[in-house]
């Protein structure tokens, strides 16, 4: 039985609900990676020098 | 008065009415909507192109370069989709694509294809060279626009300039390596670029009716299949010596050169009774062009790639 009103606007399906958190894992995901790469290449591309900066 | 406008209230609630159902789009669908299997050959090739290039790469910045190229391309494979939904629906081949399927909505299509093209320039960029960031987003450009939005729907010629777009990543894998262009990644910029219109025009034999119910004009649509035939072989004899022009100009080896002159034998004679067969025997053999075609491509760089590792583990300090 759908006891909503007009006024309480869109409500999401488990369905959807599941498949917006994917979404959502997903994209998180994709910028842990980003953030790891840019740690890498800050590594690979300063190497100890990444220390030497002015203060 | 409210603050926040069109209805919407301070307890974060939204009328339903006049907005667009939520989404129903899967991690999946938007896998599916950069292409994959197109993406893996962009992969391959732009990591020869990474891999053969003189000097030398840390395999870091090598992995962030080709990782930006496969994104990139996948950038370029949800623009495609997003401004071909139309005909996509409409080819039993493509019918079944995201947007046409109404998985995804085609603006999510939009967004996602122009945030990803825009980081993965930006991202090559910061973490390779602007030389390679630039070419990628002239590829992304060159596909998205003036192939699929200009070319695709205007020509018959549409995939021998549009072709440039898929013949580029080995390039953007050089200049990677290299921060400019070298005469090698012209040489593997004219395999892929000679290599797209018997490609292309083999498969679009056994699939005139769908393109023609589309109104897509590819050549055998507007011109008929023997003209078509007739420059599917001539384009196969041209590809020929420019398959085997990297080891012509000295670059790649013996095993390179084996390779390339065998399997452009190869498709020179697949080429060739594309041209003469007739009926289901013509379409069998453009079958059999088709799925050698993507064969050939493999084999030639991978002989390269070959050469490239044996070159780079077998040079001693």
């Amino acid at each position: 039985m759908d006891e909503r009103s007009p006024d309480d606007g869109i409500v999401l399906t488990e369905e959807q609900k599941r498949r917006r958190r994917a979404r959502s894992i997903a994209i998180g995901l994709a910028l842990g990676a980003l953030a790891l790469l840019f740690y890498l290449v800050t590594i690979v591309k300063l190497g100890p020098g990444v220390l030497n900066r002015p203060l | 008065m409210s603050v926040v406008s069109d209805g919407a209230d301070l307890a974060g609630r939204i009328p339903a009415e006049g907005l667009a159902e939520p989404s129903m789009a899967d991690v999946r669908d938007y896998l599916a909507l950069m292409k994959p299997r197109v993406m893996s050959l962009v992969v391959f090739t732009a990591l020869v192109g990474l891999m053969v290039a003189p000097g030398h790469v840390h395999p870091v910045i090598g992995f962030a370069a080709i990782l930006c190229i496969a994104v990139g391309a996948g950038s370029a494979a949800a623009l495609n989709m997003w401004y071909d939904a139309d005909i996509d629906a409409v080819m039993a081949r493509t019918a079944q694509r995201p947007i046409p399927a109404g998985k995804i909505q085609p603006g999510e299509a939009l967004a996602f294809g122009v945030t990803l093209g825009v980081g993965a320039v930006v991202v090559l960029g910061l973490l390779v060279n602007w030389m390679a960031a630039g070419l990628l987003a002239f590829t992304i450009f060159f596909y998205a626009v003036i192939y699929t939005m200009w070319l695709k729907r205007t020509t018959s010629q549409n995939i021998v300039i549009g072709g440039a777009a898929g013949a580029f990543p080995p390039m953007i894998g050089w200049a990677a390596a290299t921060g400019g262009i070298g005469l090698e990644a012209i040489a593997l910029f004219l395999v892929v670029f000679f290599w797209t219109p018997p490609h292309f025009w083999a498969l679009s034999l056994y699939r005139t009716a769908d393109y023609a119910k589309a109104g897509v004009p590819m050549l055998p649509v507007v011109a008929g299949a023997d003209e078509t035939r007739r420059q599917i072989l001539l384009y196969t004899l041209v590809l020929l010596p420019v398959g085997i022009s990297p080891w012509l100009i000295g670059h790649a080896g013996a095993l390179y050169a084996a390779v390339a002159i065998g399997a452009g034998a190869i498709m020179v004679a697949l080429a060739w009774r594309v041209r003469t067969a007739r009926g289901a025997a013509g379409e069998r053999e453009a079958k059999r062009l088709f799925a050698f075609s993507i064969l050939y491509l493999l084999v030639l760089f991978a002989a390269r790639l070959v050469e490239g590792l044996g070159a780079a583990f077998g040079a001693t300090p």
